[in-house]
């Protein structure tokens, strides 16, 4: 190519537009079937998630479901500062920090940490018992879970006398009391989730080849090496890759089960942004353009993050979504 | 060899610590189970109990007081519960048998090589994963294209679950690409190398893929909440959603607690149930792979 000269360059050009157009043909001859087979995939993305992502240009609006999105008066910015001013933005942040980063800190590590004991069991019958018990709270919708909690933290409630019984604390119903919410929400988080998360772990370390274990084995290590220098470092990329989804998910705190357990009382502690978008969407006070800002604004840092951490582990050890 | 590995076992003494190791592992698996199972008995327990026995009781209970059936005559009387398990039922079966057909075609498409938009579509597929318009715009869009009050706003907007699709796109790439040629040169067109050789490969993936569909459905409550406005089309969770957790609040209408248990055993047992069969393409099921296109 750094031979050619200007003319055969010139030539070059048109000769490569043109087998452009001929790829572009060729392709569509030979993979046709394969495009309408995705046609309807492609129909239902542009519709069902990029048409939402366009419908965020209403939080520039006033937006008037009467005049649609086409008629309705473009404002700026005005959401967006309403947003920063607003009363509740600190607490909002605060509430949703606290609950992301305590589920990152309390919840995730948990699934790991049971796989990897469930691997040490001796007997595959205990093994297979705890499996089919842990996977249990996974099989129990999120409404159940809720109605259950209610119940065991009411004043009367089970948990309620534990807790008085074992430690003296106050008797209550704890849902009522704003300190008491967040170790509730994480708590039943790990209950419903631990066995089930468990399980992506679980197959990758079924996949590890037991000869690395032989090997350690003959270099003389115990079983605490064989866990820390060979199944570990086997579950690494299970591992980041969970947790790249889980912090892009971060910033979306399991809102439906908040809706489920927090009352005007606890807000103090459970209000987060999810639940503050349906309230101004469809409860309270109710302006689409102002919601749908404020849930513009958490996308936007929740796709901060994932681009963040993916960076991150990128640099560190090469294990990354994309 | 295995004499060997026989010998080997007998004269190796497995060291006091791991010993100990091995114990202590058992025992807290064991204590977790207890923890897990705890509240699942309350429940039971609580639902073949007297109701105003209940009331004067505190504590977790391991056994029904009094125990009786008339929580469950309650609830057996209750239309609602009824109506709203038909309603799942509908969404749970139909919305899962749409939502495998949409996801195995895509993933099949994705996992093809060596035609232009392949990198088009899976960034494309991939960036509705980690960027979305949101609750308010959602809303409005599945308003627009006119499922709002019908139950198909619980079944079709929620198609394709991105990373329900790209456990399957991975599990895909897994498969040989020798089969798929010659069956390509007997003349098997995609849809015939999709559903006679792709799919029985990927078996336990599949399995794993429908029965996370299957249980989101189930579970899902929130976006009836924003669709469905006629109490006759209530999926099971919004009737559930009263009972459990409204009327507990201080709206009056208040359920006695043991209705309540004999609710949650009628409206979980039958998913528990399903559960056993499925088990075990569970680890064989799941393997996460990077995204890359």
């Amino acid at each position: 190519m750094s031979t050619v000269t200007k003319k055969q360059a010139g030539a070059g050009v048109r000769l490569h537009k043109a087998s452009l157009g001929n790829r572009i043909k060729r392709d569509l001859q030979k993979h046709w079937q394969l495009y309408l087979l995705f046609l309807p995939i492609f129909v239902y993305f542009v519709i069902f998630k990029y048409a939402p992502m366009a419908g965020l240009a209403i939080s520039f609006q006033d937006f008037k479901a009467a005049k649609g999105i086409f008629g309705s008066k473009w404002v700026g910015m005005k959401h967006f500062v309403n947003f920063f001013n607003d009363p509740y933005l600190p607490r909002l942040l605060r509430n949703t920090v606290t609950i992301a980063l305590s589920t990152l800190i309390f919840s995730f590590p948990m699934p790991i940490l049971l796989a990897l004991l469930i691997n040490e069991l001796r007997s595959r019958t205990l093994s297979r018992t705890v499996q089919t018990i842990s996977y249990i709270p996974h099989f129990i919708s999120t409404v159940v879970v809720c109605g259950i909690i209610t119940d065991l933290v009411s004043r009367t409630g089970g948990v309620t006398m534990l807790l008085h019984q074992l430690f003296g604390m106050p008797v209550t119903n704890m849902l009522y009391e704003a300190g008491y919410f967040v170790p509730i929400y994480i708590a039943s988080d790990i209950w419903s989730n631990i066995g089930w998360n468990s399980i992506v772990y679980l197959s990758a370390l079924t996949s590890i080849d037991q000869e690395l274990y032989e090997a350690a084995k003959v270099d003389g290590a115990n079983k605490w090496h064989q866990i820390i220098h060979v199944t570990l470092p086997c579950l690494v990329p299970t591992i980041v890759i969970m947790f790249i989804l889980k912090v892009g998910k971060m910033f979306d705190v399991g809102y439906e089960k908040i809706m489920l357990l927090y009352t005007p009382l606890t807000y103090e502690t459970a209000d987060v942004i999810n639940t503050y978008v349906y309230r101004r969407g469809f409860a309270e006070n109710v302006n689409y353009s102002y919601a749908t800002a404020v849930g513009f604004f958490n996308s936007v840092v929740c796709f901060g993050l994932v681009f963040m951490t993916n960076k991150i582990t990128q640099r560190m050890g090469g294990n990354s979504l994309w | 060899m295995t004499a060997m590995n026989k010998s080997q076992k007998t004269t190796i003494r497995v060291p006091l610590g791991e010993r100990i190791f091995y114990w202590a592992d058992a025992a807290l698996m064991i204590l977790l189970c207890v923890i897990i199972l705890i509240p699942l008995v309350h429940v039971v327990a609580g639902s073949f109990s007297e109701g105003t026995a209940y009331m004067g009781h505190s504590g977790l209970l391991l056994w029904p007081l009094n125990p009786t059936l008339e929580a469950y005559q309650a609830v057996f009387k209750n239309q609602d519960i009824w109506t709203g398990y038909g309603n799942t039922l509908i969404i749970v079966v139909v919305g899962t048998l749409l939502d495998m057909l949409f996801t195995l075609v895509a993933a099949y498409v994705l996992s093809r090589k060596n035609y232009m938009l392949k990198r088009f579509f899976t960034v494309m597929v991939v960036f509705s994963m980690y960027f979305s318009g949101g609750m308010i715009p959602f809303f409005l869009v599945v308003k627009e294209v006119g499922l709002y009050k019908s139950i198909w706003a619980l079944i079709i907007p929620s198609l394709i679950n991105v990373f329900n699709l790209i456990i399957l796109r991975t599990a895909m790439m897994g498969v040989p690409d020798s089969l798929e040629e010659s069956a390509a040169l007997d003349g098997a067109g995609h849809l015939t190398i999709l559903f006679r050789i792709i799919a029985p490969l990927v078996l336990p993936t599949l399995a794993v893929v429908a029965l996370y569909y299957a249980v989101s459905h189930w579970n899902s409550w929130f976006n009836a909440l924003l669709f469905i406005k006629n109490r006759q089309q209530y999926p099971l969770q919004l009737i559930l959603r009263e009972i459990l957790i409204l009327s507990d609040s201080d709206d009056g209408l208040s359920l006695s607690e043991t209705i309540q248990f004999a609710t949650i055993v009628v409206a979980t047992v039958p998913v528990l149930c399903i559960y056993p069969f499925i088990q075990k393409y569970f680890v064989k099921g799941v393997m996460v792979g990077a995204v890359k296109g």
